[in-house]
């Protein structure tokens, strides 16, 4: 698919004024799934934060343009509202707002629209029947007192109920035991049906992707990307690690 | 606004918008035997009470301005005219009260919808009650509710006499005095033994008049095994001249009987707000208190709780917060008196834009009250690098046999949590909104849910600063 959704070129990232990332170069299509792999403290997260636009992380060159837009003027809320979406690897405990009001608001900010109620619950109800959540989670505070794989769930439900144009999905599958993958990566590919949303998945293991179709891999090392390939080559990774691109 | 408004900067212009103050009789500006005698005369006080009063105010002109506090230099009692009275008698039926005071009620947004399914509206213009209606439930329970200018002369006259101001005394500190001596409207309430109040029963102080000062009693006594809530909520229109409020609440818990008090108070920017809330609570008896703290521009409140019985218990829930301009100074008493008695304090407070927020908890566990436990958390938030936020603890134990909590915790938003709520398309603004009323849930969740949709509407004006 030539219609690019996301095009980063020549990105750098500081985080308390050292640089994380050094020229990355990425291009995500629409309807694609991409990967984003690299051992720990390659700098996947960051580029995760970057392109949200979390302000502790600075771009220091290079642009991010997001359709036609370029993202280094929008906040993180305008970048959401134009179909970005992040899911936390650490996702934050609310206290206040439960998980359906808060997704109805950030759906409400996102489209405009008033949800209509009725329609908005039956959806819900299905999606947490997806993803194996159980209807009480839906009334509950923001996160509060989730466990990490429920937490890593609500997180998949608000992609699936927002409807992003691109969603990266940061170590969803970090700390989730072999159960939570499996319903979390079933909710990935809920997702990827559409075959408008694109994916940018990042990862340091390769459990999440055994289930799901991928079209590219990248391979982040020391904040720059050194490999990239089709599927093929996440099981190269599987077999040999990372250290062969050092 | 001023940081502290002089009465000589009253432009008098002020007093003929609004309402036109239809004022019956407005006493002198400061305060004379004369004036109290005054009072006395139009409130048709019982004599006992006039010498009440008299007393009250003689303690009043001997006692001194605290200084442990805020500042409340911008108080000038002599300047301040203390009593102002619409023009209309005690209403009965709704559409009997005039239209000015209405449209006053309307600005102030108070749903019409609450005057039809409430229990009891007694809604307060200026000092005096202007309307008040008992659903008739609740007084076929036997419940009496009414305006305390008419518990004075009614079938509980007695009661109010053994009752009004015995537990908080005008000996108590200056503006106690004060109220003693000026005090007007408010309410009465007595629920009988054994009775359980199934709605919240619900009044509205409001100030209106500019310099009027506020001093409405409210004494509520359950009794012996009888449940009741009762939710209190203040709001007023700004004013540029400094306003007073100096109001006292008495409650009297009987065995095995259980009240819940409510409020939620917004005054406006301009307010002393000397407030003095007291409650004694028997043999297994329970007070909830429940307590969102907004506006004014100083504010001194510390509701007290004795327990007076074997197993009595004490909770208080608080939010407070402070913005710009803001010195407010709250929290929360507790007398262990008796055996077995508990009680637990969680507390919220929140500045802003230079806003000062004070928690002051004092424990009390005497000799006798062994095996007592008590718990106290206090958790503050500020808003940016020019708040401030204090916690001051005093423990008083006197005996062995207790089991004593206390944490405070302060703490500053987190940037991750505002980038978390951003990243879903929420606004900056909205998403600092929203985390501050998360914080102060603990409040939220004890108030019934249109009070909880308030408080929260009043944390995003304040946290726009659209307020004042």
């Amino acid at each position: 698919m030539a219609e690019e959704v996301l095009q980063v070129t020549n990105l750098s990232v500081e985080v308390e004024k050292k640089e994380i990332l050094h020229g990355i170069n990425l291009e995500i299509g629409r309807g694609e799934t991409h990967v984003l792999m690299g051992p720990n403290g390659a700098g996947k997260s960051t580029l995760g934060y970057a392109l949200m636009g979390n302000p502790a992380y600075e771009v220091t060159g290079g642009q991010i343009l997001f359709g036609e837009k370029n993202l280094a003027e929008l906040s993180a809320s305008e970048r959401a509202k134009e179909g970005l979406f992040l899911s936390f690897q650490n996702p934050l405990e609310v206290p206040g707002i439960s998980l359906s009001n808060f997704i109805r608001s950030a759906r409400e900010q996102r489209t405009g629209e008033r949800v209509r109620l009725w329609d908005f619950r039956k959806e819900l109800e299905s999606k947490m029947e997806l993803l194996q959540m159980d209807y009480s989670y839906a009334k509950r505070d923001l996160n509060v007192g989730f466990s990490g794989g429920e937490k890593k769930k609500a997180e998949i439900l608000q992609m699936l109920m927002m409807k992003p144009q691109l969603a990266i999905l940061d170590e969803t599958d970090s700390g989730l035991d072999v159960d939570a993958v499996r319903t979390v990566s079933r909710g990935v590919e809920e997702y990827q049906k559409d075959k408008d949303g694109s994916l940018l998945i990042i990862t340091h293991s390769t459990r999440i992707l055994e289930a799901l179709h991928v079209d590219m891999t990248h391979v982040l090392m020391n904040g720059r990307i050194v490999a990239e390939g089709d599927a093929t080559l996440i099981s190269q990774i599987n077999e040999n690690g990372f250290e062969q691109f050092e | 606004m001023k940081e502290k408004t002089q009465v000589a900067d009253v432009n008098r212009s002020i007093y003929d918008i609004k309402n036109e103050e239809k004022d019956v009789y407005r006493v002198k500006e400061g305060l004379t035997p004369e004036i109290v005698e005054q009072i006395s005369w139009e409130k048709k006080d019982p004599d006992w009470m006039r010498e009440f009063r008299l007393k009250a105010l003689e303690i009043y002109h001997k006692m001194r301005i605290p200084e442990w506090g805020p500042s409340i230099d911008g108080l000038d009692m002599e300047q301040i005219v203390t009593y102002v009275r619409p023009n209309t008698k005690m209403q009965a039926k709704w559409s009997d009260v005039p239209e000015d005071i209405k449209r006053t009620f309307d600005l102030l947004g108070i749903p019409q919808a609450e005057k039809e399914s409430l229990a009891g509206v007694g809604a307060q213009y200026d000092s005096e009650l202007v309307y008040h209606n008992v659903r008739a439930e609740v007084a076929a329970q036997g419940v009496i509710y009414t305006d305390m200018e008419s518990a004075l002369h009614g079938e509980y006259a007695d009661m109010v006499k053994r009752h009004f101001m015995k537990l908080v005394t005008p000996g108590d500190h200056k503006f106690a005095a004060l109220h003693g001596a000026v005090w007007s409207g408010g309410s009465f309430v007595y629920v009988p033994p054994g009775v359980k109040v199934d709605i919240p029963l619900q009044s509205y102080f409001r100030l209106n008049a500019p310099g009027a000062g506020q001093f409405e009693h409210t004494l509520i006594i359950v009794d012996e095994g009888a449940d009741l809530h009762f939710i209190e909520g203040c709001s007023a229109p700004k004013y540029n001249v400094a306003n007073l409020h100096a109001g006292c609440v008495e409650l009297f818990v009987g065995k095995n009987a259980r009240l819940r008090y409510s409020t939620i108070e917004n005054w406006s920017k301009n307010m002393y707000n000397l407030n003095t809330k007291r409650a004694k609570v028997e043999a297994g008896g329970r007070i909830e208190w429940v307590s969102g703290s907004f506006g004014s521009h100083v504010s001194y409140l510390y509701p007290m709780s004795i327990l007076n019985g074997n197993g009595a218990r004490a909770e208080f829930t608080g939010v407070t917060f402070a913005g710009k301009g803001q010195n407010l100074d709250t929290g929360a008493k507790i007398v262990h008196a008796a055996p077995n008695t508990s009680s637990y304090m969680n507390t919220r407070s929140i500045s802003k834009d230079g806003g000062v927020s004070t928690f002051r908890s004092s424990v009390t566990v005497l000799p006798k009250a062994k095996h007592s436990k008590s718990a106290v958390s206090c958790q503050s938030l500020m808003l940016d690098r020019v708040s401030r936020s204090d916690t001051i603890p005093a423990m008083d134990i006197r005996t062995r046999d207790a089991d004593i909590g206390h944490e405070a915790k302060i703490g500053r938003i987190s940037d991750e949590a505002v980038f978390y709520l951003m990243s879903r398309g929420i606004p900056e603004d909205e998403a600092r909104a929203m985390i501050v009323s998360g914080f102060a849930d603990n409040v939220s969740k004890e108030l019934p849910v249109e009070y909880a949709v308030e408080m929260n509407n009043l944390i995003r004006l304040e946290m726009k600063g659209s307020i004042g």
